[in-house]
């Protein structure tokens, strides 16, 4: 009787176990949908109504039209802006990385005095918000007389993404390519030739990810491009110029069309770089 | 390409560490030559020295009789191939074997077939489209060799290059070592701490300790005729017994010993002529016990057999001899002599073995 009752008690126990771990299961794929609906509804949203058949960009959804993604080709401004960033991005990102892989290569492989000191210094505008950045540079070149261009944009951007290129490109420098370089310098290589042929090239998935990263970075970056830009603007300060004068579904479509170009290098670098890394 | 290699005086010294203490050395040209000893004992140091890598702190070094003081790693007649291989791992092997040749400026297709021809000496031809990353350890090492050649160096630095490889691998790297560089001439001076090593490869070998040369022969010579306390140790097990020098003469000397009384041509008192008087230190291998009954041995008494193993080529036994059974000593006893601990056995020793060392 005692044992009957007792094996009753367990099942019932055991059946209580099984109910909590599906509600807790439950419970953490609702957290999680709710963690990606929080980061990407907006997106879709503005995704969605940049097909709106209308004049606005607000419920309820009136059907499919690519008439405001025409109209965004055809926007001469648009299209200037557009080409302006890619060019801003490039450049800056190039800047960015090239500077950002000697200061690397110095602290990494010579006893300079103060290193930690100056990495500490190296890495320091990451910290400082990117208003602050752009209003100290916009009173520099004032003092320098340097009229603002997308030159001074791109100096800009350099400035806040050196010190993410440099983050990411020490980071990889390992001990154990000391040898490596050593043995080339060994067989007759020159520092720039140890640099440019074994150093540079064993190092290149982690140069092409801080590539890619501070393209995306200044591809969507628009303070310090509305602070140091005047004729010739970028990307998102001619959107910010369009949204004064209302919404309007063809900000929407620019907007996805910005979204789509960052998902696209971002893809780019994930299979290309990050896959090929893992195998090696 | 070949040259003799000659170190001065080499001292270097961290702080108040002495990590090469006056070190002098003359290699010959085309010579194998081992650097053996514990880690620390300033091996390393002395390959980085030739190598360029490290500057002395005093003394010099000179290849093909030139003065290497301030010369770049670069601009020396030496190649080093290093313990971890350290291969461009973003290039194919061919490029790898032909990195120096680039940077001597050699066009492409002259270079590439030269890098073939070396990939070919180490067996990996048909590897040569092939990346490191593809390569198991064995080939990797055969590759920083061929890469290393390939530069055709006068001297090859080669810094425990064997020392990741399993036993196996290792016994067979050391063969192609050896027949590798008796085909192309090339002077190697050969870093690693372990004895089997080098005597399997060197044609002499550098006993190092503390930063100072503690040996430099041939391994027979190193091995059967040690001329400090410490390579006597190092190359081998060896059992130390303490003697006094009772009578001397230009062919021998008469040895007393807690165990009995030993007389040992001249030739074995490697470090100065037996005085009678002396301290020293009998080296005795264990498989310079010998028969009691063959001619040329000495009789010590008798010993108990306190412990023995099978070994396979021989039992290694622990002897407390009668005479001072307060002393252990470790002898090799023939495979057909079955011996059990516990036995007592007639201890007898064959002195042309044996080497006398001042008392340390």
């Amino acid at each position: 009787m005692a044992f009957e009752q007792q094996a009753r008690t367990s099942s019932l126990l055991l059946r209580q176990g099984k109910m909590k771990r599906v509600l807790g299961s439950c419970l953490s794929w609702l957290y999680l949908a709710c963690i990606y609906g929080f980061i990407f509804l907006p997106v879709a949203v503005l995704v969605l109504f940049s097909f709106q058949d209308g004049r606005l960009p607000v419920p309820p959804f009136n059907g499919v039209s690519l008439q405001w993604y025409e109209a965004v080709f055809a926007d001469r401004k648009l299209m200037a802006a557009l080409a302006n960033s890619f060019l801003v991005a490039t450049t800056s990102s190039i800047v960015a990385c090239a500077l950002g892989f000697l200061a690397a290569y110095a602290l990494a492989r010579y006893r300079l005095p103060g290193s930690a000191w100056q990495r500490g210094l190296l890495i320091a505008p990451m910290t400082v918000s990117y208003l602050i950045i752009a209003l100290g540079l916009l009173a520099v070149l004032n003092t320098l007389g340097i009229p603002l261009s997308l030159w001074t944009v791109g100096i800009g951007h350099v400035v806040i993404n050196l010190p993410l290129c440099f983050a990411i490109i020490y980071a990889s420098m390992g001990d154990h390519h000391i040898n490596i370089e050593r043995a080339a310098r060994d067989l007759g290589a020159s520092d720039f030739k140890v640099m440019t042929l074994v150093t540079a090239p064993m190092l290149m998935p982690s140069i092409m990810a801080a590539f890619f990263l501070s393209v995306t970075f200044s591809w969507d970056e628009f303070i310090i491009a509305f602070l140091l830009s005047r004729f010739d603007v970028t990307l998102p300060v001619e959107i910010w110029s369009m949204l004064r004068s209302g919404l309007n579904p063809k900000t929407n479509a620019i907007g996805s069309l910005v979204f789509l170009i960052s998902v696209a290098v971002l893809l780019v670098l994930e299979l290309a770089l990050f896959g090929r890394s893992r195998k090696s | 390409m070949t040259a003799s290699v000659s170190i001065r005086n080499a001292t270097k010294t961290y702080g108040p560490f002495k990590a090469l203490d006056d070190v002098s050395l003359d290699i010959d040209a085309g010579e194998f030559i081992v650097l053996l000893g514990p880690s620390g004992c300033g091996k390393t140091t002395l390959l980085s020295i030739l190598g360029g890598f490290t500057t002395p702190t005093a003394g010099s070094v000179s290849i093909g009789g030139r003065d290497m003081t301030g010369v770049a790693p670069a601009r020396r007649p030496t190649t080093t191939m290093f313990q971890d291989y350290a291969l461009f791992p973003h290039m194919r092997l061919v490029d790898n074997v032909g990195f120096g040749l680039r940077m001597r400026g050699l066009p492409k297709n002259e270079r590439d077939d030269k890098a073939m021809g070396f990939l070919n000496l180490v067996g990996l031809k048909s590897a040569a489209r092939k990346k490191p990353h593809e390569l198991s350890g064995g080939q990797r090492q055969r590759v920083a060799l061929a890469r290393a050649l390939a530069v055709d160096p006068d001297v090859l630095l080669l810094d425990e290059p064997l020392g990741a490889l399993d036993l196996k691998l290792r016994r067979q790297m050391q063969d192609e070592l050896k027949a590798i560089q008796q085909r192309v001439g090339t002077t190697f001076v050969h870093v690693t701490h372990d004895q089997e090593e080098a005597m399997a490869i060197a044609d002499r070998i550098v006993v190092m300790n503390q930063g100072k040369v503690e040996d430099f022969g041939a391994p027979a010579e190193i091995h059967m005729r040690p001329k400090s306390l410490f390579s006597a140790g190092f190359m081998g097990e060896i059992n130390f017994l303490q003697g006094r020098v009772r009578e001397a003469a230009n062919d021998g000397a008469r040895v007393e010993t807690p165990v009995g009384t030993v007389v040992l041509p001249a030739a074995n008192f490697t470090i100065r002529k037996p005085v009678p008087g002396d301290d020293v230190t009998l080296c005795i291998r264990p498989e310079h016990f010998c028969d009691a009954a063959s001619h040329s041995a000495v009789r010590l008494g008798e010993a108990h057999i306190t412990a023995s193993a099978f070994f396979g080529t021989h039992f290694r036994c622990h002897l407390a001899p009668m005479a001072a059974n307060q002393l252990s000593l470790v002898a090799h006893m023939p495979q057909a002599s079955a011996v059990r601990p516990g036995e007592r056995i007639p201890l007898a020793l064959d002195p042309s073995g044996v080497t006398a060392l001042a008392v340390a």
